[in-house]
């Protein structure tokens, strides 16, 4: 019996075109690989020169940063390394609640006219240069920290922080409202069905069940404020320094990097010093990255 | 016999939609009361309004009273207290995100519960009765949403006997579970009936002669009928529909 509709034939054309698109597809899924390992590899061949003259330890463990010495330049970026791990560390500590926070309280608390204009005034906040942040912590921060606190200097690891955490957070309440809006509403009507208060709804089964999400929008967050580079070199005072308190001024990777590089000729040790310091701080990331996968997937085995 | 719920002339709105159109009945306690009528007749919206999940869905309104115990449910000062009372089973199965363990713990863990001894036994107890304890007792930390479409409802109904209601509400709980499993939980159902009071919404016309003292017919937010068993599916129901829902003929 002859099938009522026709079947059609398809052309050599038809195939060749296929063929074609599936390996832009191809191309298209594997070119982030390419584009990561080809920025790593270029930030590494500027800087791979200076290795063979380089003393590790006293790359990564000595604070003394003397580039432009015309007599002995010292290299060690010890100093640089905890300026950004402790901006970094108490900008989160800042953030995470607050963030947090922040998306419980505009996913569960909030409805209707509240709602929309948090959300937008919120990604307001993220549309905010960097540039402009720092201007913040120069012109406005620093005055506010020196008569609350009654120190000598307003530019520290404590300013800086404050608008890491500032820039962080509107990231991590839109990532994180988004993950507990896709949690379903029948696993709340579940809960409370259960008789489980709001706040009993909200960490023992809306934080369980948004968990990756939350944990990825704290790593955004951690990922801003690694990066982040106009607005710590204008906040943290930009001194070289292991501080003692949250009121020394520090110095950061990216703020070295910024303030450096356009001054060096190309080639130079300190030019590939800088590259180096480039690739000290992609592996951060990475490491911090693999390590939320980690997480993740441990999560998920549970 | 005691009154557990009482119903009066209850008007339920979704936005300017009317669901009930003032519809009263008693429901008294330690038995099985059976809801049927076909789709859209406002049997889960009823269950809502009981347990006041009905709230959080935006736009929703009611008018009339629903006591519980006697206590008007819209005016309770503990709302959980309420919730807590009743049990409901959905008719899709919601395991939540939690481990098979920590689902059936979660109400008593609510209500301050810590103790690891009674938890035990006390999971142990409603899986029993829920069905569930053999195919689940090796592998009680993993994820309840792992479970098979069947074994999360039975899971949901465990959770819903693990805060001891006093009323278990099973919205068409045997939709996603086969014939033997539901006798066996049918069986449990009788029993569980001197320690409370069971609502049972149904399509499954026969599930409810089974097991039903009373049957309330209810169509498009009327009660056509509600009359002990013994009436509604006999051959002389007071209204001639209830004769040909309950038989097939139309609905």
């Amino acid at each position: 019996m002859k099938p009522a509709v026709p079947r059609a034939s398809r052309s050599q054309l038809a195939i060749m075109v296929e063929r074609v698109i599936e390996g832009l597809v191809y191309i298209c899924g594997i070119s982030a690989i390419i584009f990561v390992f080809g920025i790593f590899f270029f930030v590494f061949k500027e800087g791979a020169p200076f290795l063979a003259k380089l003393n590790f330890t006293e790359f990564f463990f000595s604070k003394e940063w003397i580039p432009t010495s015309s007599v002995q330049p010292k290299y060690g970026i010890g100093a640089l390394i905890v300026g950004t791990v402790s901006v970094t560390a108490l900008a989160m500590l800042i953030a995470v609640p607050f963030g947090l926070g922040a998306a419980v309280f505009v996913s569960e608390f909030c409805t209707g006219k509240t709602k929309e204009t948090l959300k937008i005034t919120i990604e307001l906040l993220a549309a905010i240069p960097s540039v402009v942040w720092g201007f913040i912590g120069l012109s406005v921060m620093s005055p506010v920290i020196i008569s609350v606190f009654h120190v000598p200097v307003g530019v520290n690891l404590l300013n800086a922080a404050l608008l890491l955490a500032l820039m962080s957070v509107p990231i991590m309440v839109s990532i994180g409202e988004d993950a507990l809006k896709a949690v379903p509403d029948s696993y709340r009507e579940a809960g409370i069905a259960l008789g489980a208060t709001k706040w009993q709804l909200i960490y023992r089964v809306l934080i369980p069940a948004a968990k990756n999400g939350l944990l990825a929008a704290v790593l955004l967050g951690v990922g801003r404020a690694i990066g982040e580079t106009m607005a710590v070199l204008m906040a943290t005072g930009h001194a070289v320094n292991i501080p003692d308190s949250i009121f020394d001024p520090v110095r950061t990777l990216t703020a070295t990097i910024a303030a450096e590089l356009g001054e060096t000729s190309h080639g130079s040790p300190h030019y590939q010093v800088l590259f180096l310091i480039g690739v000290v701080l992609f592996s951060i990331t990475a490491v911090v990255n693999l390590a939320a996968d980690f997480i993740v997937k441990g999560i998920k085995r549970k | 016999m005691t009154k557990k719920i009482q119903v009066e002339n209850l008007r339920t709105f979704y936005g300017t939609k009317e669901v009930h159109h003032g519809i009263s009945f008693d429901i008294e306690q330690n038995e099985i009361f059976a809801i049927i009528g076909p789709a859209q007749s406002g049997k889960t919206t009823l269950l809502r309004a009981i347990n006041r999940t009905l709230e959080f869905t935006p736009g929703t309104k009611m008018t009339g009273t629903i006591k519980v115990d006697g206590e008007d449910v819209q005016k309770t000062r503990d709302v959980y207290g309420l919730r807590r009372k009743i049990g409901m089973v959905a008719p899709l199965p919601v395991g939540l995100p939690l481990t098979i363990y920590d689902n059936v713990a979660f109400a008593p863990r609510s209500s301050g519960i810590n103790d690891k001894g009674f938890l035990d036994a006390h999971v142990e107890k409603c899986l029993r009765q829920s069905a569930l304890w053999d195919e689940v007792k090796d592998r009680l930390d993993s994820l309840g949403t792992k479970l098979s479409g069947g074994q999360q409802q039975r899971l949901t109904i465990a959770r819903a006997l693990s805060h001891q209601p006093e009323i278990l509400c099973l919205d068409e709980f045997s939709i996603a579970i086969d014939p033997v499993t539901t006798m066996r939980i049918e069986d449990v159902l009788k029993e569980l009936k001197k320690e409370m009071t069971i609502i049972l919404v149904t399509n499954l016309v026969q599930q409810a002669r089974r097991l039903a003292a009373r049957t309330m017919f209810l169509w498009n937010g009327d009660i056509i009928e509600l009359d002990r068993n013994e009436v509604m599916f006999s051959d002389n129901t007071k209204d001639k529909r209830t004769y040909e829902y309950v038989n097939g003929i139309f609905g």
